[in-house]
């Protein structure tokens, strides 16, 4: 039944919507594979960002990729003031809290863009929507070729912050030793919500990159998070690059499954795949034992 | 013994429901509340007391559901052998789950990621194949009678769940009290400590994890049976799932009343919502999610931490409390 | 529009008072107090304004309101004096036991007449919960030929359900299809996963062959699929004659927009439930995209002053002219009738009205209402083509606005 002459053009492409997963895993991998906080409130914050990148489009005509000037500090600035506000107040130092809180914020994020945006699906049109570039023979959407640059690009930024910056180093002290870090000094409430608000930040980044060819409405983020935290957990928490291979591995599962198992069956790859590397090799692809 | 007791009282007085409501609409929320307990509970025993934070609690209730149904109308077996039928199989789901997770030493958010896997694979499946009806869904004929466990008034229907809830809690109870529970909880609170001890961690878990897949099995049976229409996103979607762990996080976990605390208060925060805020589109839920994180803001350890808070306030706490420092200080 | 909706609803402060009476009184007598206190005919309209179909939801719900001020505005219910309709809203969240106890409380608050649905999977649980207290429901979307097949005697369905939707796809595919001197042989069907895309699909399969069309692929896909790249890849790769969409709106913007971009070729796409073709948002922003694609589904009747009237209605409410807005609409105004030839509130009254209703006021291409078991057999859909920017209906001839234009030339 398959025309093989479409493998290699589905692999292709495959790799370019995998490198749109790993962009919004790549966020998830700090906050939940770093700082073990299990945001349920990941996907509701990427609508957040994608709305933030329609409103700019539809009322300021800012292009999307423009927008990666302002939306990802916006949302800095938000994930800063969550974890600051509410979610590190909430969390009382059990792990479940946190859990319920992110649950809570996003039936409230979700809710509140259901009520003020309705519940329309929104697109934004660029003159490079349609554009196409041809590699290998594949013709595959620019806009997610750039997604595919702009993800590596991400992934390195965040490695350089994490291992060649004070901020980084903090972030990593926290993580291995939440005492020790307190006692030698280190702000943890500020370095927590630092680490969630670079987190949130790279949500910003993946929305950017994500509308140009998607759409948002309030329920979107459902259809990126659990794939995001399969990333995070199939990459090997907390590595920015198990992130980005494992965004790419499942891309092209995704795409394999859907030519060979039909695309509704072809889901179950995924979590197949994932299934199997946790139970022989519980740490991840590039997973150190945490 | 003093928890056995008010768990008979509780439960006697809430079988008063049937015979005290004339209305439909409140003795429908005393039955989703019992339901949303009993799916609770089933989280409780395995994440509660022995530790293991399910996601994917869908995988034993849509097991649960889709048994029932499709033994019916495929199979045309009657629902009540199809209740144990469910119940069972759930159960076994859960053990091959636990089986495949324990025995490779899953723990914490590897486990909870796996469930979730589980309940995904099997939604996915349950789109696929030809005998849940795949994306059709499937719809348990209407023939109203106690015989075809379709009661025609609601009092049917709640003794079932009653039923059902009081044979979990009960469970929840012998866990409390018995060998197996302090197993249970010692592997929760150190595992290598209980292994140290000579506690059969795995098998330990494993039986947790199958009782937990039984009664949130029984969960979906009853799901089928009262609506009557399945679907692979009602059986296996992450709804159930995050339902069946918000009831007793925010009642309490590893505590005996936690989930039916939960349940309750879940239920009525709902209602009060929808009657406060009224009709605007996503307005009521989004004051119904305020109110969860207000809620974990002020009660850290859910609504059973704040009862025992409260009672730790009194007199005979406080001396009890003030004897146990002194012996511990002896 | 919020505001609106409020002003229609019933009083949630009387509603919540009554609960409360009727919790402190031992639980008896809950709805007694509301049925003293009004004369007015209670419809209660429970759709899933929030959750994942809710956008779906919203425009149901929003039709349903419009009926009910217009039917008010020329004098409410006549063989009752002049009765106002009064809205009771629910919110079902998509879920269909949340919908199922909506009901239980509507019908205790003495509700007169249930609108609900819009999915399949509600409105199963929500008549069924309704038959319990014989209070007459009208379905107003969902599409499962089940809803009508269970024998309720209080359940009614205006619009066709999918059964007859697809037999009618392949008969008009058929002629369209012929009066080219069939240039179409082979076609492909591009499916959502869930009840309304599946059963379409299904139905399809079995039919297509019989018209000398040859499935040769049908794709079933996820909610959400995230990309279509793959999916265009081997449509293009089967190169089919015809490309049979059945999907949600979501699903169907990025599936045209990937065919665009991928420069798909085909002698014509031919949706069946939810395409371009039948959808103003869609048109208004793909205008390109839109261009000759064919659909087969709910619409009005172009030819009808009634059905003009009302869809500019409510584009001077701002809203984009669904199918949701005019089926929710007309299961009101249906109901409405229904009760006015009742001349009374008395369930089985008003059940025995639905059930012999031949209500013709409706702009729909159905001609006088004829109900059997519950189903409107008059209730079909019609086929519809994007022509110049403009939705113009093509099929059946006496309703056509506009000749089809097949195979299509772009």
């Amino acid at each position: 039944m398959v025309n093989l002459d479409i493998v290699l053009p589905s692999v292709l492409n495959g790799l370019t919507t995998g490198a749109l997963y790993a962009l919004v895993a790549l966020g998830l991998t700090l906050i939940y594979g770093v700082l073990h906080i299990i945001n349920f409130a990941h996907g509701a914050l990427l609508m957040v960002g994608l709305y933030g990148v329609y409103g700019l489009n539809a009322f300021a005509g800012v292009d999307p990729y423009v927008a990666l000037l302002i939306v990802p500090p916006a949302m800095f600035a938000i994930g800063y003031a969550l974890q600051r506000g509410i979610i590190g107040k909430a969390s009382h130092g059990r792990d479940e809290n946190i859990l319920l809180v992110t649950l809570g914020l996003s039936i409230v994020i979700e809710n509140l863009a259901l009520y003020f945006f309705r519940s329309d699906t929104r697109i934004v049109d660029t003159p490079y929507s349609f554009s196409t570039v041809e590699v290998l023979g594949a013709f595959l959407p620019l806009t997610k070729v750039i997604a595919f640059a702009g993800a590596l690009l991400t992934a390195a930024l965040m490695w350089l912050i994490m291992t060649r910056t004070d901020l980084g180093r903090a972030i990593r002290a926290l993580a291995k030793e939440r005492k020790g870090a307190a006692l030698v000094g280190i702000d943890t409430d500020h370095i927590f919500a630092m680490s969630f608000g670079l987190g949130i930040a790279c949500l910003g980044i993946a929305a950017c990159l994500l509308m140009p060819s998607y759409y948002v409405s309030p329920q979107v983020g459902h259809g990126f998070v659990l794939i995001a935290f399969t990333i995070v957990v199939l990459g090997g928490m907390g590595s920015f690059t198990g992130a980005l291979i494992g965004g790419l591995i499942i891309g092209v599962v995704e795409a394999l499954g859907g030519l060979f198992l039909g695309e509704s069956l072809g889901q179950i790859g995924i979590f197949l795949i994932f299934i199997l590397v946790l139970i022989f090799r519980p740490t991840g692809l590039l997973g150190h034992r945490v | 013994m003093r928890p056995l007791v008010v768990l008979a009282v509780t439960f006697a007085l809430i079988g008063l429901a049937p015979f005290a409501i004339a209305s439909d609409y409140w003795l429908n929320l005393v039955i989703m509340t019992l339901y949303a307990a009993l799916l609770g509970q089933a989280w409780n025993i395995l994440g509660g007391y022995g530790g293991q934070f399910s996601f994917g609690h869908a995988a034993f209730f849509g097991t649960g559901a889709y048994a029932v149904a499709v033994l019916q109308v495929e199979l045309g077996l009657n629902p009540w052998l199809g209740l144990a039928a469910g119940g069972l199989l759930a159960a076994g789901v859960g053990a091959f789950v636990g089986f495949c997770t324990f025995r490779y030493g899953l723990r914490g958010s590897y486990f909870a990621l796996v469930t979730l896997a589980f309940a995904e694979v099997l939604r996915i499946l349950s789109n696929s194949v030809w005998f849940t009806g795949a994306g059709v869904g499937i719809l348990i004929p209407l023939e109203r009678g106690a015989a075809s466990f379709q009661f025609v008034d609601k009092a049917g229907f709640f003794w079932v769940i009653w039923g059902m809830a009081l044979a979990a809690f009960a469970t929840a109870w012998w866990i409390g009290h018995s060998r197996f529970g302090a197993q249970l909880m010692a592997v929760r609170d150190n595992e290598d400590a209980a292994r140290a001890l000579g506690v059969d961690a795995f098998r330990v878990k494993m039986a947790a994890i199958t009782l937990s897949g039984f009664f949130s099995g029984l969960a979906g049976v009853f799901y089928a049976q009262y609506f009557l229409y399945l679907d692979p996103y009602i059986a296996y979607g992450p709804a159930i799932s995050v339902e069946s762990l918000l009831v007793p996080i925010i009642g309490g976990m590893g505590t005996i009343f936690g989930p039916l605390l939960g349940a309750a208060a879940l239920q009525a925060v709902a209602e009060l919502t929808k009657e406060v805020v009224g009709e605007a589109p996503g307005i009521s839920l989004a004051v119904y999610g305020t109110l969860l994180v207000v809620m974990v803001l002020f009660m850290p350890r859910g609504l059973a931490g704040l009862g025992a808070r409260i009672a730790g306030l009194g007199p005979r706490a406080r001396r009890r409390r003030a004897a146990r420092l002194e012996a511990r200080n002896a | 529009m919020t505001r609106q909706a409020n002003k229609g609803g019933l009083d949630r402060r009387a509603f919540l008072a009554a609960g409360g009476a009727a919790l402190g009184a031992g639980i008896t007598g809950f709805p007694a107090v509301l049925r003293a206190q009004t004369e007015s005919v209670k419809i209660g309209l429970i759709h899933p304004v929030s959750g994942f179909i809710a956008f779906s939801g919203n425009q149901c719900r929003e039709g349903a309101l419009m009926a009910i001020a217009d039917i008010n505005a020329r004098g409410g219910i006549q063989s009752l004096g002049g009765a106002q309709l009064e809205a009771v809203l629910g919110d079902s969240q998509g879920k269909p036991e949340v919908g199922a106890a909506e009901v239980a409380k509507m019908a205790e608050a003495g509700i007169h007449g249930i609108v609900a649905g819009y999915a399949s999977s509600i409105s199963l649980a929500t008549s069924q919960e309704a038959a319990k207290t014989n209070t007459p429901h009208v379905v107003d979307v969902g599409v499962s030929d089940e809803i009508t097949k269970r024998g309720l005697e209080n359940t009614f369905r205006f619009s066709p359900g999918y059964g007859k939707i697809a037999e009618f796809a392949v008969a008009n595919l058929d002629t369209i299809n012929k009066n080219a001197g069939s240039p179409a042989k082979t076609a492909m069907i591009i499916h959502e996963e869930s009840l309304f895309g599946t059963g379409t699909a299904n139905l399809l399969n079995a039919q297509l062959p019989q018209i000398g069309i040859e499935v040769v692929d049908t794709i079933k896909h996820a909610n959400p699929t995230r990309d279509f790249t793959n999916i265009v890849l081997q449509i293009k790769s089967n190169a089919p004659d015809l490309i049979i969409p059945a999907n949600y709106y979501n699903e169907y913007v990025l599936l045209a927009r990937t065919m665009r971009q991928q420069q798909v070729s085909a002698k014509g796409i031919y949706s069946v439930l939810g395409g371009a073709a039948s959808n103003y948002q869609f048109v208004a922003e793909f205008p390109e995209a839109a261009d000759m694609i064919m659909d087969c589904n709910h619409w009005f009747d172009p030819n009808s002053e009634v059905a003009l009237q009302r869809k500019k209605a409510a584009e001077d409410k701002g809203l984009y002219y669904t199918y949701e807005v005019f089926l929710a609409y007309n299961a009101v105004a249906f109901l409405a009738d229904a009760i006015e030839r009742a001349g009374s509130l008395d369930k089985a009254a008003v059940n025995a009205a639905l059930a012999e209703s031949t209500w013709d006021d409706h702009g729909m291409p159905y001609g006088p209402t004829k109900i059997e078991n519950g189903q409107n057999q008059g209730a079909q859909p019609v086929n519809t083509q994007v022509l110049d920017g403009v939705i113009e209906v093509i099929y059946p001839d006496q309703f056509a606005s506009a000749e089809a234009v097949f195979p299509m030339t772009r």
